[in-house]
């Protein structure tokens, strides 16, 4: 398939001139995305480095200097003068289009339309030095900044990774300045470096100077010695290489005890809800992963395991009888199994989006139950349950905070993953599979797809029921509210995102997908904004996953095949 | 014995059974009680399924969105809730503008068709961004790659909406050649209510039309066939795939406004749970199947309007309207274990394996 | 080589230990406070936390009070004992969850001094036993449910300047069953605490004093189409329907109402969620001649108005985003007053925030000139001026697209008389 661009870049006088200037305007699309979302007014008072630059300029220079690099990264041939011109014109345009929007803004009044849009925002966006001189500065340093990305991707390799490096991490620290300190703050030592690197709002400016060579030092180092360590492990011994393994293994799982104290309060709580998204994770993978049954309803299991535990132990409801959580978490997680196998018998002969659409009616139907007048009487209805069982042990007394939580869902995960790796190797897993890949084919072959699907809902239900009765006692009280079908939506993006099938991937799922919005947390209203981005160019960039299942690897390689042979043939 | 017995009969069609005749059995109970009880008179019924039929003409325009890119991709395009809010949410700086200078009641028609362009048209060009972006890449993945990115491009439209219009519900004007309404008799319809009928029906009609006798709505059905096969015959399905994103872009632009001008509050979350609904209306009409999304949107309309009142007032539960959705819902699995691909069944292709 | 690399790293780091080691030692200082102290050093800011819902479709009400906060930094001068005021957000998601890990995240920054949140008060009731534990005192702007001041389940540190349901809910029964002497109405609700809350104790109050309530409905978040369930309604012909939900749903009931038979001269009647221009805007010309209770406006004094105005420059809007502005700029300013008197502060500028002192700072508010009235927090934690007053809506007042400023009744003033 060829493209119009490339033909005419081969024929056009100056090559890298057109597609420069495209980088130039999608930069000045992001630019003025970026001001007219209001991020400019919202970081203003925030800075990077204290008193130099402020996290909403520092977003604006980047988008310059990213424009740039991309520009000049695109270049077929690379030669010095073209290099830098590509990123100087991209920057410059991507400038100039900021500089429209506040002359534009200055003469209409943009703000009737776009709420952002205010004389402030062309303040902040001209540096505070007026108009004509502010947007004069504002071109020169997308000029400069582009220019510079182009010349720096002149360099060699190792000079230029480690000047990339460095100014990622330099943005990274303080970019996320808040959560470092509060992370940190407990550790003694490292608080005294905190309290050199960081100035009251963002980097200190000799803090960022001292980075500025450390990390490059650091970066070089770490070229030149990585590989070394490496050929040197591998030409040790097999069996110093198995202990090797094993030690490190051992230390992960160490440090997997210790990650509560070394992290503090506010990380354990994130390290609960990647937890808690791991455990619903590990079901749904079941249920879609390894049987194939697109479930957008998956939250309704959930939903009953934490009700279900909540009635039983809450003293408000005639039914709390259970003063132990302990002794209704195997009702809780028996009862979301079963509903898992209720809900399953309707939907045993739809398939594909018919499914899908079906179960996420079940999800919204067991919410509005929940959230029923009609139910009040027996679960709450809008004020929910309150004064749920913490799970207190015989003879040890626990303070309930994230930390404690920690190893309950640490305990609750290692055992879903051990079932999950048993399950999938089993003859049961290997019939999930084969369900999968081909439903007819599978039941010539003598699978009773009536109990295998009822049995991958059941299962996976079970897992989710786990999930809500841990969340039920963790939070003490729930509410309806907390049983949308975001949390559906959610899950579902994890597994993919992780790889589907793959459990190793789940793992790395959870963290990425809840981790990631937690840390985003104190963007308050730019998290959803920028969660989508990264849900899109996630799947763009790996579309099979971050840890893929190798059965998947495989048919996705097929995939690739089958698109250069599509490509091919148009 | 047992054995035979449990060969002979599958285990599925019994229980499947066993559900469906018990949510038919609450169905006949409530009604009847409520029926019985005469609680409401036939005008209070005439009511409620207009009020049914309008909202579900506008849940079957936005579904027609659904089904056209399902029926050619294969794939649920989630996004497509946030191309209905787009338009709608965008063209309301303009409704306003000239609502307020008065145009907008002085000449009603044009002043409509301007929204409904500018609405249109921005609807149509997220659109068919966003299949650019987010889905042409993704053409060969496996199915759930692009869902996934669907969801992501849901996120970030909404609060990208969010922050450029500001998070506050905006509000149409009132325009006097849609406030009245008309009497037959005892009953009456609304002046906007037949606008959204008359409107949604003409749009339907004239889809079906086009996808069933223009060149490009052939090759639009042919590349629903086989894309490959398609393109071996010369269809160019790049362009093919812009064109449907393109009809269901405008047309989800178009359904906005109605709703718009129906229900007056535009912000950034007014596509969510329209789109769940209209996405729910196709799967029941029978997904890929454009008179479908009509008869599921209708359906799902009438389902929630009416629902309430005829059966669960009957069985005596409190507040029936909370769970309108929760009776729409049941209705769709109760209409799906009997015909498991939808009302009509699927007609844009015939479905892969 | 390689040595050579490592010793420079190794020096490198040693160095910034040396140096950060030099910094000159603050005189000591004894904390003598229960909960302990938060030192903040000559040039740092003094940090204040809040905990709103600024995402998904609640993101009105947590912008709302987080701009009310934002103005009351702002008529400080940015400052308070000297120092800058640094706010810092949590989004809280208006769910229990979302309170319990913004909670966490607050409780585990050890430079905050007090909270100001949370919305919603699931989000609260999640949220406060962490900060509680933490030493910290929180004001929500916004919480109404009745059982979080309840004597019995208060947590330590909890105030509020939004006032309880309890007291508006049995205000507005006895305005309908008394003074419009209605025998017949009808409640909805849209599965929020707030509105669920309010319209029990209303139908609780109005059924004691004689009242029928013919149906007690439920709509959903985001439903638009409200004449199937007002037709329902219709059919007990009710005298009144009390609606005490938010704008876009309250908005959808007001436009739609009188297009539903049988429902074309029944009284409306609202709480503080919808007393607001925006709600007149989405009911369209019906909201005219309906009944709102609310915080009693009269006592709000001249401060209002410039404060209003004030806000809808700098955020650039048409109108106020949701109810609950007004409790925020209290909220903070009861908070800083609290932490003027809490504090202690040192020659060189160093303050030390005592957070036991700054709770009974807090407790101790008395007749703190606020914009919702004279602020006073009772031993409960319930600080809002408990006047509510009844609004009637003038043809005149729609017109302009204004709320009455004026009351046309409230518990003890004369009888209301229909205009």
């Amino acid at each position: 398939m060829l493209s119009s661009p490339e033909i005419l870049q081969t024929r056009s006088a100056t090559p890298w001139l057109k597609s420069a200037a495209q980088i130039g305007v999608i930069g000045g699309i992001i630019t003025i995305s970026i001001a007219l979302q209001g991020m400019i007014q919202a970081f203003s008072s925030r800075d990077v480095i204290y008193q130099v630059v402020t996290m909403s300029q520092a977003a604006i220079l980047l988008t310059f200097f990213v424009m740039g690099y991309v520009a000049a990264m695109r270049l077929p041939m690379r030669a010095a003068s073209s290099s830098i011109g590509a990123g100087a014109v991209a920057g410059f345009i991507s400038s100039a289009a900021l500089v429209l929007l506040i002359g534009l803004g200055n003469v209409v009044n943009l703000g009737n339309v776009f709420v952002n849009a205010t004389p402030q925002l062309y303040e902040l966006l001209t540096f505070k030095l007026g108009l004509p001189i502010g947007s004069l500065a504002l071109l020169l340093a997308g000029l400069g900044l582009g220019a510079l990305a182009g010349a720096i991707l002149l360099l060699p390799d190792s000079p230029r990774r480690a000047i990339l490096t460095t100014l990622a991490w330099i943005v990274g620290l303080g970019v996320l300045q808040d959560l470092i300190r509060v992370t940190f703050a407990d550790w003694g030592f490292l608080e005294s470096a905190l309290r050199f690197f960081y100035a009251s709002n963002g980097l200190s400016l000799v803090g960022a100077l001292v980075l500025s060579v450390l990390i490059p030092a650091l970066a070089i180092l770490w070229d030149k010695q990585a590989p070394r360590a490496q050929t040197r492990i591998d030409r040790l011994p097999a069996p110093t290489q198995r202990a090797l393994r094993w030690g490190s293994l051992g230390f992960g799982v160490v440090i997997l005890f210790l990650l509560p104290a070394l992290l503090g309060l506010y990380l354990s709580e994130v390290l609960d809800n990647v937890g808690l998204y791991l455990l619903m994770g590990l079901g749904l993978n079941i249920v879609v992963g390894f049987a194939g049954l697109l479930d957008l309803g998956y939250v309704a299991f959930f939903a009953i395991g934490a009700y279900v535990a909540g009635v039983l132990t809450s003293p408000e409801f005639s039914t709390g009888v259970i003063p132990n959580w302990w002794l209704a978490l195997p009702i809780a997680v028996l009862a979301s199994g079963a509903f898992g196998v209720l809900l399953g018998i309707p939907v045993l002969k739809m398939r594909g989006d018919y499914l899908a659409i079906v179960t996420l009616g079940f999800g919204e139907i067991i919410r509005l139950l929940a959230l029923s007048d009609f139910l009040k009487p027996w679960i709450g209805g809008a004020q929910g349950i309150q004064r749920i069982a913490k799970p207190d042990l015989p003879f040890i007394q626990i303070s309930w905070g994230p930390q404690a939580f920690y190893y309950l869902f640490l305990a609750g995960c290692l055992l879903v993953i051990f079932v999950s790796y048993r399950l999938k190797s089993s003859r049961l897993g290997r019939a999930w599979m084969a369900v999968r890949e081909d439903e007819d084919v599978a039941q010539a072959m003598g699978i009773n797809l009536v109990a295998t699907k009822l049995k991958a809902f059941g299962m996976g239900a079970l897992f989710g029921g786990l999930a809500g009765a841990i969340f039920a006692t963790k939070l003490e009280s729930i509410y309806p509210h907390s049983f949308n079908f975001l949390i559906s939506i959610n899950v579902l993006c994890l597994i993919i995102i992780g790889g589907m099938g793959s459990i190793p991937g789940v793992v790395v799922g959870a963290l990425a997908l809840v981790g990631l919005p937690e840390l985003l947390r104190e963007f308050a209203e730019f998290r959803f904004l920028f969660y989508g981005i990264a849900l899109v160019v996630m799947m763009l960039t790996r579309p099979e996953g971050l840890i893929p299942e190798a059965r998947r690897a495989m048919e996705l390689e097929e995939f690739r095949e089958e698109e250069t042979e599509q490509a091919t043939a148009s | 014995m047992l054995q035979r017995l449990r060969e002979r009969i599958d285990l599925t069609d019994v229980l499947m059974f066993l559900v469906g005749g018990l949510i038919v059995a609450l169905v006949v109970v409530g009604s009847w009680t409520t029926l019985v009880e005469g609680k409401y008179n036939s005008r209070q019924w005439f009511d409620l399924i207009l009020f049914g039929v309008a909202l579900g003409g506008i849940y079957a325009l936005i579904a027609l969105g659904y089904t056209l890119v399902y029926g050619i991709l294969r794939m649920i395009n989630f996004a497509h809730s946030e191309v209905f809010m787009a338009g709608p949410f965008t063209a309301y700086f303009l409704a306003d503008e000239i609502g307020r200078s008065g145009f907008l009641d002085e000449n009603p028609v044009v002043g409509l068709l301007m929204i409904f362009i500018l609405a249109m048209a921005i609807s149509t060009v997220t659109a068919v961004l966003l299949e650019r972006i987010a889905y042409r890449p993704l053409r060969f993945a496996p199915r759930l790659v692009p869902l996934i990115t669907a969801i992501g491009a849901s996120f970030f439209l909404q609060y990208f909406f969010k922050g450029l219009y500001g998070p506050n519900i905006k509000v149409y004007p009132e325009i006097a050649a849609l406030t009245g309404y008309v009497q037959f008799g005892e009953f009456r319809i609304q002046n906007i209510q037949i606008l959204v009928i008359v409107a949604a029906a003409l749009m339907m009609f004239g889809l079906h039309l086009f996808i069933q006798n223009s060149r490009t709505g052939k090759a639009m059905r042919a590349v629903a066939e086989d894309k490959a096969t398609a393109a071996l015959m010369g269809i160019n399905v790049d362009r093919i795939i812009v064109i449907t994103f393109t009809l269901g872009g405008a047309l989800a632009g178009a359904a906005g406004v109605l709703y718009a001008l129906m229900f007056k509050q535009v912000n950034f979350m007014m596509g969510f749970i329209p789109g769940i609904k209209a996405f729910t209306a196709a799967v029941l009409g029978g997904i890929g199947n454009v008179p479908g999304a009509m008869v599921g949107g209708l359906f799902l309309g009438i389902a929630e309007s009416v629902g309430p009142s005829l059966f669960l007032d009957g069985l005596h539960i409190p507040a029936p309207y909370q769970l309108k959705d929760a009776i729409a819902f049941t209705l769709l699995v109760l209409v799906l274990i009997f015909r498991p691909s939808g009302i009509l069944g699927e007609k844009l292709a015939q479905k892969k394996a | 080589m390689k040595a050579k690399v490592f010793l420079f790293v190794a020096l490198v780091v040693a160095l910034t230990f040396v140096i950060s080691a030099c910094q000159p030692a603050a005189p000591k200082f004894e904390c003598k406070d229960k909960l302990g102290c938060v030192d903040i050093g000559p040039n740092d800011p003094i940090h204040i936390a809040y905990a709103f819902v600024v995402s998904g479709s609640d993101a009105t009400l947590g912008t709302d009070t987080k701009y009310g906060v934002e103005l009351a930094i702002d008529d400080k001068g940015g400052k308070l004992l000297g120092h800058t005021i640094k706010l810092s957000g949590q989004d809280s998601g208006c769910n229990a969850e979302g309170g319990q890990t913004a909670g966490t995240k607050i409780a585990a920054d050890k430079t905050i001094v007090a909270v100001v949140g949370t919305n919603c008060s699931s989000e609260a009731r999640a949220a406060m036993p962490i900060l509680s534990q933490a030493g910290l005192s929180m004001v929500s702007p916004s919480n109404t449910a009745p059982d979080l001041t309840d004597p019995a389940k208060r947590v330590p540190g909890y105030f509020r300047t939004a006032h309880n349901d309890k007291v508006q809910g049995a205000v507005a029964a006895e305005f309908v069953a008394k003074q419009l002497k209605f025998t017949k109405a009808a409640t909805i609700h849209d599965g929020s605490i707030y509105a669920k809350g309010l319209a029990e104790v209303f139908a609780e109050n109005y059924k004691k004093m004689g009242g029928t309530i013919t149906a007690a409905e439920a709509v959903n978040v985001g439903d638009k189409d409200m004449k199937p369930v007002l037709t329902r309604i219709a059919a007990g012909k009710p005298d009144l329907i009390y609606y005490p939900i938010f704008v876009a749903e309250g908005g959808f009931i007001a436009a739609q109402i009188r297009d539903v038979p049988g429902m074309e001269k029944v009284a409306m009647m609202g709480a503080d969620g919808i007393f607001t221009p925006d709600f007149l805007k989405a009911g369209g010309k019906n909201t005219a001649g309906m009944f709102w209770s609310s915080p009693d406006f009269e006592a709000f004094g001249g401060e209002y108005k410039p404060f209003i105005e004030k806000y809808l420059k700098k955020y650039n809007v048409k109108g106020v985003l949701a109810p609950f502005h007004a409790h925020a700029y209290d909220a903070a300013n009861i908070i800083f007053a609290a932490l003027e008197k809490g504090t202690i502060k040192d020659a060189d500028g160093t303050l030390h925030v005592q957070k036991q002192a700054v709770r009974d700072a807090l407790q101790a508010t008395k007749d703190h000139k606020g914009l919702t009235g004279k602020i006073t927090c009772d031993p409960n934690g319930d600080c809002a001026d408990p006047k509510i007053a009844i609004y009637q809506l003038s043809a005149d007042d729609f017109a302009k697209l204004v709320m009455p400023t004026k009351g046309v009744w409230s518990p003890g003033s004369a009888d209301y008389k229909p205009k």
